[in-house]
């Protein structure tokens, strides 16, 4: 569960300060389909990016699991990263030197899982995104969606409880953006908080739960 | 969470840090280069330093590490070298050194006697030293016949004409003919030849190739002098070599009224002065080589910053998917450290050639890598590494990772 109180994010950009969030209280129960929506600019991804435990709040106390995690150490969000949260980009951010497969297994290596049961795991999540043919491929030999779908990969083998996911079709055509939607959907009735952030109405709309942000507020 | 956070693995962060290398190919060699050849100069350098220091010892050893040395006269404050002539109206003379044999530290005493002489025979003339000495100088300066025989033992004020002389007067002199048994004119007297010393390596100081040996009364004849240059000792032992100085001092103090005029040098102190020259030669040649090493860690340094700009947003990715700044840290510091300890074998490897060159070259100069050097460089290499990694790596540990993630 993502209990959010009071969060305020100031930028201070020159002698301005900018609001990119502004008081904002939302809580988000485990397996929840939640699309965020709203204008460029308007702070959705600094959510996300809190959420996601990248960025800190200015003020205001972020509690996952009932446990205040903006106070926790470096180390200790970093296992919190690893282990409950999982995150998909618009530009997949996927290590060009790297295998498909080899991407995937990242997040394991940096948990310290020996290699036995890496290989295993990874196989298991390449054939669940349909890309066991594929596994050996560098990023540059895949298509953009098989590119999103190795980086949900990566996103769920650590077996994180929620699934952030920042524009995920916003590079992609619209076949392969609504074959990643239901790959991620699937996730979500097996179990997974999903917060995906979209300028597509269509695909806002169809989320249990919708949110809008407007200059750094929830507007409804 | 109550799962203790699990570490990287140590086999993973080598193989990550390893592709992460190959991937940059040409950084790789840049560095590895740089850092071979500070490496490669390092080894080279100390190898030359500490072969020329063994060589030296070596040379000085040959005459016998228990030998002591006396001179006339006493140089207390310049510390510069020894007088080669006494300064002190007081000769050592050949009674000094009899008197000498009371110490029971004593091995052979050779009282020595220095002089410049035209030498002749048969119509061949040249100026050559000429040394006055005992049966006793064979031993303390190990010198082996090749003809005849040594100077007879007798008692040293015994002006025999008889003398011992090198290769290079015998080939001049009598122009590489049976030299044993001849005549030879020094100034106005005749010596007969009783021995041809073999050829003797450039021994330290004297030439002995180019040498005449007469008894030391002849010598005193022949340059009208009652002083001795100066009284070759052998200790019976290296320990007992200190207690023989001490005698020395006593005796001949006791002889010169009480005045302590002559200077006294064990062949040891000539050696160790020597060792700490040599050495500290070797550390400074090694020092300015070691500059190298410190410009190729900056390059390291440079290339690994260089690095971490161009991988930004993977950066922020592993942020992302969970790494620490401890793993980012840990993940650079191994890149940097793999690439300069490459360069380190590499480097070895290079110094290794350039002996070996050396060595089919110069093989009468034994050259080689001492083996100190070798984990010396490794670790120099290993801790120059970390050393300026540690700045590019920090650097990416503390990237803010939703500007880094924004980054393509």
């Amino acid at each position: 569960m993502i209990q959010l109180n009071n969060i305020q994010r100031y930028f201070q950009v020159g002698d301005q300060t900018v609001r990119a969030l502004d008081n904002i209280n939302l809580t988000i129960e485990n397996g929840e389909y939640i699309s965020v929506m709203g204008p460029s600019g308007s702070g959705k991804s600094t959510l996300l990016n809190i959420i996601a435990l990248l960025d800190h709040p200015s003020s205001g106390q972020y509690l996952l699991n009932n446990k205040n995690v903006t106070q926790l150490d470096d180390n200790a969000q970093a296992k919190v990263r690893r282990e409950n949260i999982g995150f998909v980009f618009q530009f997949f951010h996927l290590i060009p030197r790297l295998s498909a497969a080899e991407n995937i297994e990242m997040p394991m290596i940096l948990a310290g899982i020996n290699s036995q049961e890496r290989r295993q795991r990874v196989n298991k999540a390449v054939a669940d995104v349909g890309l066991s043919d594929r596994a050996d491929h560098r990023p540059d030999q895949l298509s953009g969606g098989q590119c999103q779908r190795v980086a949900i990969a990566r996103a769920t083998i650590m077996q994180p409880e929620i699934l952030l996911a920042d524009e995920p079709t916003g590079n992609l055509d619209s076949h392969s953006g609504s074959e990643i939607i239901e790959l991620l959907e699937k996730l979500n009735r097996d179990g997974v908080t999903l917060i995906i952030i979209t300028h597509d109405q269509k695909i806002g709309d169809r989320a249990n739960r919708q949110i809008r942000i407007i200059d750094g507020k929830i507007a409804a | 969470m109550a799962k203790l956070p699990r570490k990287m693995l140590v086999s993973d962060t080598i193989s990550q840090a390893f592709r992460a290398i190959r991937s940059q190919p040409l950084r790789a060699t840049l560095i590895i280069l740089a850092m071979s050849i500070g490496i490669a100069s390092v080894t080279l350098l100390t190898a030359l330093g500490e072969s020329a220091r063994n060589y030296i010892l070596y040379e000085f050893q040959s005459l016998g590490t228990h030998l002591v040395t006396v001179l006339p006269g006493r140089t207390e404050t310049t510390g510069g070298q020894p007088p080669i002539f006494g300064e002190t109206p007081r000769d050592l003379t050949l009674a000094d050194a009899n008197a000498l044999l009371q110490s029971r530290y004593i091995a052979a005493i050779a009282p020595v006697n220095i002089g410049s002489a035209p030498v002749s025979a048969r119509g061949l003339e040249r100026e050559t030293n000429i040394i006055g000495s005992t049966s006793a100088l064979r031993r303390v300066r190990h010198l082996t016949m090749a003809e005849g025989r040594f100077l007879p033992e007798r008692e040293s004020d015994k002006a025999l004409p008889v003398c011992v002389i090198g290769q290079t007067i015998k080939k001049e002199i009598f122009a590489g003919q049976k030299a044993l048994g001849q005549w030879l004119r020094i100034n106005d007297r005749r010596f007969r030849v009783i021995g041809v010393l073999a050829p003797q390596g450039q021994s330290i100081g004297v030439i002995f190739n180019e040498i005449v040996i007469v008894p030391v009364a002849s010598a005193q004849m022949l340059f009208n002098t009652e002083s001795l240059f100066r009284i070759l000792i052998e200790a019976k032992s290296k320990p007992a070599m200190y207690k023989a100085v001490n005698d020395i001092d006593e005796i001949i103090k006791a002889r010169h009224e009480g005045e302590q005029d002559i200077t006294i040098i064990t062949q040891d102190s000539v050696v160790s002065s020597f060792d700490e020259i040599l050495t500290a030669l070797t550390l400074t040649v090694t020092s300015i080589a070691g500059i190298s090493l410190a410009v190729a860690g900056v390059l390291v340094m440079n290339v690994m910053l260089v690095s971490v700009a161009q991988r930004t947003s993977e950066i922020g990715l592993l942020n992302a998917l969970g790494a620490s700044k401890t793993q980012l840290i840990s993940l650079f510091l191994t890149e940097a450290a793999m690439l300069c300890f490459a360069g380190a074998i590499v480097g070895i490897s290079l110094g290794q050639a350039s002996v070996i060159v050396l060595q089919t070259l110069y093989p009468a100069f034994s050259l080689s890598i001492p083996v100190w050097a070798i984990f010396a460089a490794l670790a120099v290499s290993l801790t120059t590494g970390v050393l300026f990694g540690v700045l590019p790596a920090r650097k990416a540990a503390n990237l803010d990772p939703v500007q880094a993630l924004s980054k393509r």
